[in-house]
């Protein structure tokens, strides 16, 4: 052991503070050797992550540290969990994979986190403030409280969030450093037409592109429109986190530490300095989709990240569009949050979009809970992340579409994009 | 043809193991089944492939935070690697290494070696790691390149 403990942590390392804390204690001092930190900081908030997988050793640890007294002391979210806790049986679920589930809901909700399930919590209950300390799992999650919000985490993998919420330490490392918060590479958008910059899919390109390109460096990206929504930058920095290792982005005059480049580069210069082009962007969007133009579509998959409310609002205007359509052809799923769906049951919505037969799904996702049938051939998204996973993770082929795409290709069965934002790229 | 490489451990110990190479990231979760061992990630060029028993040698993870998860399952129903050697720390595969020796005393050691010397592993290198991270390279035929041998 290197690191240098407070007495309390060495109270918690040796076991006073029970055995849930002594196990998280002891994951932490081997995560500081393996880091290089010499000393332990506090963190106010963390989100977890470790619930979202289904598996005997997750549900294992969890039980555990429950078991041994665990408690989180500070404010704890959750990321989705492998359940929709309400709709499960209407969804299928088998009954053993549903009882796992619960018990791994319970474990984490008896520890004291607060049951927000959603892997976009930066956009429900605690958000986090600029420049706080905080300890967030989900790699979305991380990105977005970096770069848009402005708090400061490192990219931790899933049983260091819950080490790290029920200690309220972490190793003083990373990216809760002012100085390993510059950025590295320079990326500067050249040429892209407004019409392209306003499309959702702009975002999701440039993800993928940068992800790629930067892996775990700190992409600076220049050019960015200063009117980017909040629901653009979270699918920017989920594609980003699916194609590379990107924990944090700062975009001038968009991101809060990147007013000017020099303070994005904190005075110094780039490593590298890189032009991106539309014609890059059409090569990611080629790239993205392994389904083609007319193969037969049967699921729509929105809100990977988690919908939010404003996302759910632009679906509405997508269906109005189409005037007396409906997903008969091929099932259109949205995945979102307890908290957004009572802003969605509470406004006009709702009707619209169950009337054109979209299903809300809650807590969780495709790829953690058996929700999408097993013979799902052709899955269509708006999101980078979920079309960088599903081929693998569910053995489909995907296509890549924004929201105007994907509803006309749920109305007609098959898939159906439209090429004119790259007409002129 | 015997040659030592001095690797930093990450997580300790000792293993051997043939080699799987890759100059790629990956993302363990939704890049790797842990029912299987099998790599999945069809965005990867070793998609398809069993990395069981062996020695995977790849830059550094990408991708999910659940990557820990799965490596920790994957170490638990015998599918993992015997070892990996990085180009780089990756604390979330360290971390599902850690807690595996933590939940169940089972190792599965992590080294990390510079890029250039990670560059000199080949696919099918007979690999044997030590608990100070030392890699003795073994290969029983010498890859024929055309230039002088290293």
């Amino acid at each position: 052991m290197h690191v240098k403990l407070s007495v309390i942590d060495r109270q918690k390392f040796e076991g006073q503070y029970g055995d849930a804390a002594k196990l998280a204690m002891s994951i932490l001092v081997r995560m500081a050797d393996v880091c290089g930190a010499t000393e332990l900081m506090d963190v106010t908030q963390a989100h977890v992550d470790s619930c979202a997988l289904m598996s005997d050793s997750s549900l294992e640890f969890a039980e555990r540290l429950a078991a041994g007294g665990g408690r989180v002391s500070i404010p704890t979210t959750t990321n989705m969990i492998p359940l929709d806790l309400q709709n499960w049986q209407r969804l299928g679920v088998p009954e053993d994979f549903a009882s796992r589930a619960l018990r791994l809901a319970k474990a984490y909700t008896d520890m004291g986190c607060v049951p927000t399930w959603t892997c976009a919590p930066y956009q429900g209950y605690l958000t986090p403030r600029f420049g706080q300390q905080i300890a967030w799992g989900e790699s979305n999650a991380v990105v977005y409280a970096n770069s848009v919000l402005g708090a400061r985490t490192n990219r931790y993998g899933d049983f260091m969030d819950i080490c790290a919420a029920i200690t309220g330490r972490v190793p003083k490392a990373g990216l809760h450093l002012k100085d390993n918060r510059k950025g590295q590479i320079l990326l500067r958008l050249v040429d892209i037409p407004p019409k392209l910059q306003e499309d959702d899919t702009f975002y999701v390109m440039l993800g993928h592109f940068m992800g790629k390109l930067v892996q775990d460096r700190i992409p600076v990206i220049e050019g960015l429109s200063a009117n980017a929504t909040d629901d653009q930058l979270k699918a920017l920095g989920a594609a980003a986190a699916s194609f590379g290792a990107v924990a944090l982005f700062h975009a001038i005059g968009v991101t809060p530490e990147a007013n000017t480049l020099d303070e994005a580069f904190q005075e110094g210069s780039a490593e590298h300095v890189i032009e991106i082009r539309p014609s890059d962007l059409k090569a990611a969007w080629e790239d993205l989709s392994t389904a083609a133009e007319g193969e037969k579509l049967d699921v729509v998959i929105l809100g990977c990240p988690h919908f939010s409310f404003a996302e759910f609002r632009q679906l509405a205007r997508a269906i109005e569009d189409n005037p007396g359509s409906s997903c008969a052809n091929s099932r259109t799923v949205v995945l979102t949050s307890q908290s957004s769906y009572a802003l969605l049951k509470r406004s006009d919505l709702l009707d619209r979009l169950s009337h054109f037969g979209v299903e809300v799904i809650l807590d969780t996702c495709m790829f953690h809970s058996p929700i999408i049938e097993p013979e799902t051939k052709v899955v269509m998204t708006n999101s980078g992340k979920c079309a960088y996973y599903a081929p693998g993770h569910l053995g489909v082929q995907v296509a890549f579409g924004n929201l105007r795409d994907c509803i006309r290709s749920a109305i007609n069965g098959v898939v159906c994009r439209e090429e004119s934002l790259w007409k002129e790229c | 043809m015997e040659r030592v490489l001095n690797g930093k451990p990450v997580v300790a110990g000792s293993a051997k193991g043939m080699s799987v190479v890759s100059t790629q990231p990956i993302s363990f979760w939704g890049g790797l089944d842990p029912q299987t061992g099998v790599i999945i990630d069809r965005r990867h060029e070793r998609c398809g492939e069993v990395i069981t028993g062996k020695v995977f040698v790849f830059p550094g993870g990408k991708g999910s935070s659940t990557a820990s998860a799965v490596l920790l399952e994957s170490i638990r129903l015998g599918t993992a690697p015997a070892a990996i050697i990085n180009a780089h720390v990756d604390p979330i595969l360290a971390l599902g290494a850690i807690v595996a020796e933590v939940l169940y005393q089972q190792s599965m050691p992590i080294v990390v070696l510079s890029q250039k010397d990670c560059g000199t592993i080949k696919e099918g290198d007979r690999l044997t790691i030590a608990k100070n991270g030392t890699i003795t390279v073994n290969r029983s035929q010498p890859v024929c390149t055309g230039k002088a041998p290293e």
